[in-house]
């Protein structure tokens, strides 16, 4: 092998690995992309259906006398809700936007607070009493 | 804050909250959970603030909101009398299902603040998302608002029927269905959300309203899954994992709820659903014996004072009927006195007494009745045969034997307290009317029944006062 075949041997791997830096970076690319522009659907319904199992097994444990706070916590942490209210309050750019966001925000506010306030208060009666 | 960093905040706030839950599996690490909950609530909330991008007034309007709303929220839950709380869940949930209704109406008027797209330009698959966040949230509402009015007896309790019910509800959800793919269909046409709003709003009162008081436990229950699915909704709106989580959580707990007090009826959600039970009671009642000219006993305190102090055991059952008459620091009470003089006495709570799943648990512990003493049907319902005295106090259905032995009741094969193996069973009652079901309870008419006809509470302190002489 002459050093003149060597040389085009060469240039001609190097041209092949450009071809597939191109393809992987074409790849990355579309595999990133959808990342950036939000989480693809089926990802955060893999998330919704975990997030179902672990409620279910979660749920079943509760005792039933305390049903009643289970209720009650439920309630005031699917007011996590406000998490939306205040986006959509705090970015939005039309005063419609701003308007039901922020009375998002007000109601959702009611149900965190006094969901966590009469939950305690439940929990608070049932302390081990002395006998 | 960067966008990881705010993801990893949402994440551990739905962790928190999945501890909040799992807390509950015991009174002792109940509190804790609680405060692992609200921790979890201040981390996504915090997190939300450092949005970046956020303007001034918006700020203002979010601090403005959170007090306004917290105040409002701390006022109610340190006032609320624990009798009343069935009524205060259902004003909460159609709190969550409105706050839905308004973060799906933001997001079409400003899709820029969620990253969704344009206004005119949301991306198909949030307007699918944010449609059926929509719905679910407004039936939520009016089906909550319902309830509550139910619950407070603004509104008659009694199922509220009429011709083709069912069929106009389903003509009304078809629509929904339609209008949903027409609003998809036209890129998130405004005034196509307000009908499917409008729609969703009278599905919920529709649905609700054929509805007995004493279902109330499964509607509430199922109002408490809806909540969270429209929470979901949302999420998957807005694409936030934390609102996904917990609304899945929640969903699935107000599911399961749903589940244990359909069970504790022996009745599909489905039938729960139909409504219109307890209204027929001429059909019902004709599985049993009218009250004709069969003999019941009936007692006096003193007479109930003089069996519960020679009883070794006593098992008290509490139902509804303890809850309106405010009867449990009586009973506990009396329980006190009849402990003193060596007598041992437990609770036995049925799954479905009350108008909310562990209402009875509450009311009691409020009491100040350790939860030791309190036992669930199946831990407690063999002991009534070693009992000398079962206390049956507002309770009627869940001890009628006439589910066990009478297949054309409606309420065969619903699980009952089998209260009648208990050598005497007192029954405080106010008249010999019937259950909700309205069904005859044939244990009336036992020679080992004697029943003290009167309000639980007045009754109960009578007897109390009769132990001390």
């Amino acid at each position: 092998m002459n050093p003149h075949e060597l040389a085009n041997e060469a240039t001609n791997l190097a041209a092949r690995a450009q071809e597939l830096a191109r393809h992987a970076e074409a790849y990355a690319a579309a595999g990133i992309m959808p990342a950036h522009a939000g989480a693809p659907f089926v990802l955060l319904l893999t998330i919704f259906v975990l997030a179902c199992f672990v409620g279910y097994y979660v749920v079943w444990n509760v005792t039933p006398a305390l049903h009643s706070p289970l209720m009650a916590v439920t309630n005031a942490i699917s007011s996590v809700i406000i998490v939306g209210a205040m986006l959509a309050a705090g970015l939005a750019v039309t005063g419609a936007g701003m308007s039901f966001g922020f009375l998002a925000v007000l109601l959702a506010s009611v149900n965190i607070f006094g969901g966590f306030v009469v939950t305690q208060r439940m929990l608070q009666m049932f302390r081990k009493k002395t006998k | 804050m960067p966008e990881s960093l705010t993801s990893a905040a949402y994440l551990a706030a739905a962790v928190l909250f999945i501890l909040a839950l799992r807390g509950l599996s015991h009174p002792d690490s109940s509190r804790r959970g609680n405060l692992f909950g609200m921790v979890g609530m201040a981390i996504a909330i915090l997190a939300t603030l450092s949005h970046a991008g956020m303007s001034l007034a918006g700020y203002g309007l979010i601090v403005l909101g959170l007090a306004i709303g917290g105040s409002i929220g701390v006022f109610v839950a340190l006032r609320i009398q624990m009798t009343a709380l069935p009524q205060l869940v259902a004003a909460f949930h159609s709190l969550v299902g409105m706050a839905a209704v308004f973060v799906a109406a933001s997001a079409l008027n400003a899709p820029q603040a969620f990253g969704i797209g344009a206004p005119g330009a949301i991306h198909l698959e949030s307007l699918i998302e944010m449609s059926i966040g929509l719905a679910i949230g407004a039936i939520t509402f009016s089906g909550s608002v319902i309830a509550f009015a139910k619950l407070q007896a603004l509104m008659r309790g009694a199922p509220i029927t009429f011709p083709f019910q069912h069929q106009i509800n389903l003509a009304i959800a078809v629509a929904i269905v339609l209008l949903i793919v027409a609003f998809v269909a036209t890129g998130g046409l405004q005034p196509l959300f307000w009908v499917i709003a409008a729609l969703a709003f009278l599905l919920g009162f529709l649905l609700i309203i054929p509805i007995g008081g004493a279902d109330m436990p499964v509607i509430v229950s199922m109002l408490n899954s809806y909540s969270g699915w429209a929470a979901s909704g949302i999420g998957f709106t807005i694409q936030n994992l934390a609102l996904i989580i917990t609304g899945a959580l929640v969903g699935s707990s107000g599911a399961i709820l749903s589940y244990i007090m359909c069970k504790g009826m022996n009745r599909s959600i489905i039938n729960v659903l139909l409504g219109g039970f307890g209204t027929d009671t001429s059909a019902a009642g004709a599985g049993g014996p009218g009250v004709g000219d069969r003999t019941v006993k009936s007692g006096a305190a003193e007479d109930a004072a003089f069996i519960l102090k020679n009883a070794s055991k006593v098992i008290v059952v509490p139902g509804y009927g303890m809850a309106v008459a405010q009867a449990q620091h009586a009973l506990r009470e009396m329980a006190d006195t009849l402990k003193a003089e060596g007598v041992e006495v437990k609770y036995a709570i049925h799954p479905v007494a009350g108008r909310m799943p562990g209402h009875m648990n509450v009311l009691l512990a409020e009491a100040n009745v350790p939860y030791d003493e309190v036992f669930e049907l199946e831990q407690i319902n063999n002991e009534f045969s070693t009992a000398d005295v079962a206390y049956v106090i507002g309770a009627n259905d869940v001890t009628n034997p006439a589910a066990k032995t009478d297949p054309t009741s409606p309420i065969y094969g619903m699980p009952i307290l089998e209260v009648d193996k208990a050598k005497t069973v007192l029954f405080v009652k106010r008249s010999m009317a019937s259950g909700y079901a309205g069904v005859e309870n044939e244990l009336f008419f036992r020679p080992n029944t004697m029943m003290l006809f009167g309000d639980a509470k007045k009754m109960t302190e009578e007897i109390v006062q009769a132990l001390g002489h």
